[in-house]
């Protein structure tokens, strides 16, 4: 299975080159001297200069950083619980439209999820502001953790749970001792997920913000429809930068915990 | 208690903040435009008792959804909605099968980091992907000095603000999702059912074609789910990228939002994309659930 023909090769090729040109280009312009996006007149670093003078846009990026911290916390907290009920809470009342509430924001088109929030915020009177950005943030965002976290679970040896329990641990104990630690990765992977999504969106944003809070994705989306500017290719890479560095190193990580664990696995067998 | 409350805060949650908007979408679906803070009639008047529920619930009505079906623009939308996303899940399926092919059929050693190369996009700013392409496809951009460049075209072409600009942005910014689930699909794949089939005949074409294929039907399913339920509602791609022939209900959702203030009619283009979208919803839990019933 690991033979490479010719067509491989091209479509993979193809296929990366597809992927990463667009923001090599991106990437490229950022530096360039000229205001004209399109044309290449020479290597500058004014561009950043710049954008660290902005002060429009680094109020934004302070306001979507506070945004993401909150409510990816709390919606990593409360879709570990849902995922826990889910896999591990048995019948209560109203299971199947609990389920359905957890999947379904995740297929929901985001100008219906916006446009539903934002008219209950007016409904109920609440100012839109940086509060109702993160309480629609995370209400989202919690669908996806409790997925990760429940796929987590699924896999998971309950009667390790169930020793933690005979051996005379209180069920809050046994959660926090057993439970916690292995679907620990899970749960930090839902929290990126989340801090992601929630520093990603536009739409649900522009709908439940106010004008007291204007997130980066929406400063950047009213100054891209004008057409395209330096100062936003220079933005773009600051962000391109963080994500692939932040990227590669989960990566490694996540190589050298498994590496570790094969090898505590190959020492048990030989010990044994 | 402990139990209790562990099923009761995130239960709370959703419905206060996902099912009751639902509810209140529907309800202003049902109500009338007026000009008053907030815009549109009847409220709900509690406070008047069984007979300000009473009149309320007479005063709502359909009015809306017949609106829209006299009204070509909605119309037309959701069926260019529909066509664009239709469309451009088989581009990134026809796109996304050969690189996810390729990716399992790489040596192990590569795997992991071409993983990493295809999950890196997904990580990075939806918005700034869509971005990058203006740059590229506008009259100046980059797309076109090149092919001016190599003496292709004389002309520059008109790219931007057409719908080729919307489908290459989808194609390009839902690509990893579709290449990772057949990426799963294609490497649990056992690789002595190609060579059997080979041994027993068929051509390498017909292997992949009766084996492969069939095979990897599971991440096809769930790849051009996850490109086609965004790509249908799509907001951001259509207003970047697209020009103003371009239709598609989302920004019709947003334009009659934020423009023009109507909300009930917002209201109702939200209800009936919703309905719409439950159609391949459904469709797709059924093939997973045969799938599963398969497996066992």
């Amino acid at each position: 299975m690991t033979r490479l023909s010719w067509f491989n090769v091209v479509s993979l090729t193809l296929g990366f080159a597809f992927l990463y040109i667009p923001m090599i280009i991106l990437v490229i312009f950022s530096f360039n001297e000229s205001k004209l996006v399109t044309v290449w007149a020479g290597f500058s670093t004014k561009w950043y200069g710049e954008l660290l003078q902005n002060e429009a846009f680094l109020n934004a990026a302070w306001v979507t950083l506070k945004v993401a911290v909150f409510s990816s916390t709390i919606a990593t907290v409360l879709g570990t619980m849902a995922a826990y009920v889910m896999v591990r809470g048995g019948r209560f009342l109203g299971r199947t439209l609990f389920s359905g509430m957890i999947y379904a924001p995740l297929v929901m088109p985001e100008v219906i999820t916006g446009l539903s929030l934002l008219l209950l915020f007016i409904g109920i009177g609440l100012d839109r502001g940086v509060l109702t950005i993160v309480l629609a943030h995370t209400t989202f965002s919690m669908c996806y953790v409790s997925v990760v976290v429940s796929s987590r679970l699924v896999t998971f040896d309950r009667s390790l749970e169930e020793a933690a329990l005979d051996l005379g641990c209180s069920p809050a104990q046994a959660f926090r001792l057993v439970t916690l630690p292995i679907i620990a990765p899970a749960v930090v992977a839902g929290w990126l997920l989340a801090f992601t999504l929630s520093l990603d969106d536009l739409v649900i944003a522009s709908f439940t913000s106010g004008p007291s809070a204007t997130t980066l994705p929406i400063k950047i989306f009213s100054a891209v429809r004008l057409g395209v500017s330096p100062e936003i290719n220079a933005l773009s890479t600051i962000m391109i930068g963080i994500v692939t560095v932040g990227v590669i190193v989960a990566s490694l990580v996540s190589k050298r915990n498994s590496v570790r664990q094969q090898q505590e696995e190959q020492a048990a067998a030989r010990a044994q | 208690m402990r139990r209790f409350f562990l099923i009761a805060v995130p239960y709370v949650w959703l419905l206060a903040l996902f099912l009751i908007p639902f509810v209140i979408v529907l309800k202003i679906s049902l109500s009338d435009v007026a000009l008053s803070i907030p815009p549109y009639s009847p409220t709900l008047d509690l406070s008047a008792g069984w007979q300000g529920i009473k009149d309320f619930f007479a005063a709502l009505d359909f009015e809306n959804f017949i609106w829209l079906t006299g009204d070509d623009l909605y119309w037309k939308a959701y069926l260019s909605s529909l066509k664009i996303a239709v469309m451009s899940t088989a581009l990134t399926l026809l796109i996304g099968y050969p690189i996810a092919y390729g990716m399992a059929r790489a040596p192990e050693e590569w795997r992991a980091t071409l993983m990493m190369l295809v999950i890196l996009p997904f990580w990075t700013s939806f918005l700034i992907r869509v971005y990058a392409w203006m740059g590229i496809l506008s009259n100046e951009g980059f797309l076109n000095q090149l092919l001016m460049w190599t003496g292709i075209i004389s002309e520059p072409l008109t790219i931007l603000n057409t719908n080729t600009a919307v489908y290459i942005g989808i194609v390009y910014t839902y690509l990893p999702f579709m290449i990772l689930p057949i990426y799963a699909a294609l490497e649990r794949m056992d690789g002595s059912l190609i060579e059997a089939a080979e041994d027993l005949g068929c051509s390498r074409a017909q292997a992949f074609w009766l084996v492969t294929i069939p095979l990897s039907r599971p991440g096809i399913a769930a790849g051009s789910f996850l490109v086609f339920i965004p790509a249908l509602g799509e907001f951001v791609i259509p207003s970047l990228l697209g020009g103003s022939g371009t239709l598609m209900i989302g920004k019709v959702l947003w334009e009659e939002f934020f423009s023009n203030r109507d909300w009930p009619v917002a209201s109702a283009v939200a209800v009936v994309l919703l309905l719409i979208l439950v159609i391949p919803i459904v469709l797709f839990q059924r093939n997973q659930q045969k799938q599963a019933e398969a497996d066992q």
